[in-house]
């Protein structure tokens, strides 16, 4: 029952890096609760939701694989539609986690005040930080692999790595929600949102390699790109999918691993910070 | 179980530089509700954060249910119930719903969680509601599943910040008498109010925070008692011909207030003064005598300005 002043000072003389790097007060039971939350209002709107989401890689594959690949010689020896189908397959898993982690949580916290609620039972902020993460995955692992299930009756599996893919679709959800949780942590307005949006999200869709190869870029051009996300995830799924390179895939999955595992406890420690008072 | 439910010592909150509550000592007993009271800013809030794990104390000791508070913040919250001020339901899902999701957090089997639900729903009055979205649902329905839902981990400790803000007389009165019947079943209720009237009806013990200190502490009986007079003489609105005479009476009185629109007069003995008051020139029905309440005490302890 004693207790000292400093005992109570969570943050008061760490270092804010320490702080929100600090090992986060997180079980994974706890967290799991959260996920079932989550899945049980999702099962509520799922059909809704579930359609567009198998429309939405229909029309991209329509448009630009078959309606521009028409125009296109061969890119890299390829169809074009098999070229840009495996950066869709990313770029589905990038948005399925990233829209979960940022308009949903931000509305959950900000104006449902549900984690003020999760928070007065025994899990804490860390666990909720968590469970977003897991489901927002798992949103991700819906969104990527209806894609790829479409994508593939357009005949662009050409890697019985392919099987691996859904890992990957899991790797890059994970990842991005990491990034996502991490922002509407720190934000104090959902029009925020619209900068994490145009200058990041939509950048990175546009010039991760998708629609073109950025091997014929200049060099600094394709070291920044090695710094972007998404672009790690485009290779690995394009290494998976369609060039069949084991060797190219585990570079980028490792790639992945490291910048994730780096940033894990990050969001639920910013949420900590913004919550815990 | 430890002998009183909540008790803290020197417990302190600071804000950066900001004190809002001052090194507070209360003791909550087992089987008792104990009230909070006192104007927004008080402190209050924050005290009832702290004792539901959801603030860390700045300094002082606070245990609850004989465990520490913040430390032991997953096994208390395990046993505690608590009633927001604001409703944070899920909106997306229905009444019962809400029920059982709230059940799993604290690893409830579904199978247990499902006939718990449905009786909390006839406690509170809501089993025809039971399918019903959220946003069906009024003020006081909303405040009912929020007690509901505090009450599905079987608490210990109750917590429940202004339960009864916004709601119509009768949605008021069924959640008191909610929470009289949980006092019964052996439930510790720990609430903050600004109602006084709330406090009086169901708080066995009160303290009064003001500025994030405890002013006063003791049954509302005890604190009327030691704190205001027993009696209390109204005069509305008095012509300006009886002004004079009114304020001669002043020191016939234990105390005297004079406000824009009446004077209060607080005194022992009511009928000897009431008869004075009527010989001045005032209209009857502008007169009248009354108990002393919780209220007074408040306001001559808090102050009447607006202290926000």
């Amino acid at each position: 029952m004693a207790r000292t002043a400093t005992a109570v000072h969570p943050t008061a003389q760490r270092g804010l890096l320490r702080d929100v790097f600090r090992v986060p007060d997180v079980r994974l039971s706890a967290a799991w609760h959260l996920w079932q939350r989550d899945a049980a209002i999702y099962r509520r709107t799922y059909k809704l939701n579930i359609l567009p989401n198998f429309f939405e890689p229909f029309l991209y594959l329509l448009a630009m694989g078959l309606g521009l690949g028409a125009y296109l010689s061969k890119i890299q020896g390829t169809r074009y539609i098999d070229f840009i189908a495996p950066g869709l397959v990313a770029t589905a898993s990038m948005y399925g986690a990233s829209f979960e982690v940022t308009f949903n949580c931000f509305v959950k916290m900000q104006f449902g005040k549900i984690y003020d609620a999760v928070m007065s039972t025994p899990l804490t902020i860390e666990d909720i930080g968590l469970g977003e993460m897991l489901w927002s995955t798992t949103r991700s692992l819906i969104y990527g692999c209806v894609f790829l299930a479409i994508a593939s009756t357009f005949g662009v599996v050409h890697s019985w790595l392919a099987i691996f893919a859904p890992l990957a679709v899991g790797l890059t959800g994970i990842m991005f929600s990491v990034i996502g949780l991490s922002f509407t942590a720190v934000i104090p307005l959902i029009d925020y949102f619209t900068y994490y949006w145009t200058m990041f999200i939509t950048p990175m869709f546009l010039f991760s390699g998708i629609f073109f190869p950025l091997d014929k870029l200049p060099h600094a051009v394709r070291v920044v790109a090695w710094f972007v996300p998404l672009h790690q995830s485009v290779d690995l799924m394009r290494a998976l999918i369609l060039d069949g390179d084991a060797g190219a895939a585990l570079a980028s999955a490792l790639w992945i691993l490291v910048f994730t595992a780096a940033l894990f406890v990050l969001p639920m420690n910013l949420l900590r910070r913004r919550l815990v008072k | 179980m430890a002998e009183s439910a909540v008790s803290a010592r020197a417990l302190t909150k600071r804000y950066g530089q900001f004190e809002a509550v001052k090194g507070i000592d209360f003791e909550v007993r087992a089987n008792e509700c104990f009230g909070f009271l006192g104007p927004n800013g008080a402190g209050k809030t924050t005290t009832m954060k702290m004792i539901a794990c959801s603030s860390p104390p700045s300094d002082g000791t606070l245990s609850v249910l004989g465990l520490r508070a913040w430390a032991d913040g997953r096994q208390i919250k395990g046993r505690l119930g608590v009633v927001p001020q604001e409703n944070n339901l899920d909106e997306e899902v229905s009444v019962f719903q809400n029920l059982v999701i709230y059940a799993r957090y604290f690893d409830i089997a579904h199978r247990v969680a499902g006939p718990r639900a449905e009786e909390l729903l006839a406690f509170v009055a809501l089993e025809d509601k039971r399918d019903w979205r959220i946003y069906g649902l009024s003020g006081g329905m909303k405040r009912r599943l929020l007690i509901a839902r505090a009450l599905m981990n079987e608490p210990e400790l109750l917590v429940l910040d202004e339960p009864t803000t916004g709601l119509d007389p009768q949605a008021r009165h069924l959640v008191w008498e909610k929470l009289r019947s949980l006092k019964r079943q052996g439930v510790v209720l720990l609430l903050t109010t600004h109602y006084m009237e709330e406090a009086s009806q169901l708080c066995d013990r009160v303290v009064i925070m003001h500025e994030g200190r405890i002013l006063v502490e003791g049954s509302p009986r005890e604190v009327i008692a030691s704190h205001t007079s027993p009696q209390v003489i109204e005069v509305f609105e008095p012509p300006g011909d009886a002004e004079a005479g009114l304020a001669e009476l002043e020191s016939a009185a234990s105390r005297a207030e004079r406000l824009a629109d009446r004077w209060l007069f607080y005194t022992n003995d009511g009928d000897a003064l009431l008869s004075r008051v009527r010989s001045l020139p005032l209209d009857p029905s502008s007169v009248w005598l009354r108990g002393g309440t919780l209220e007074d005490v408040f306001l001559a302890l808090t102050g009447r300005g607006l202290l926000e």
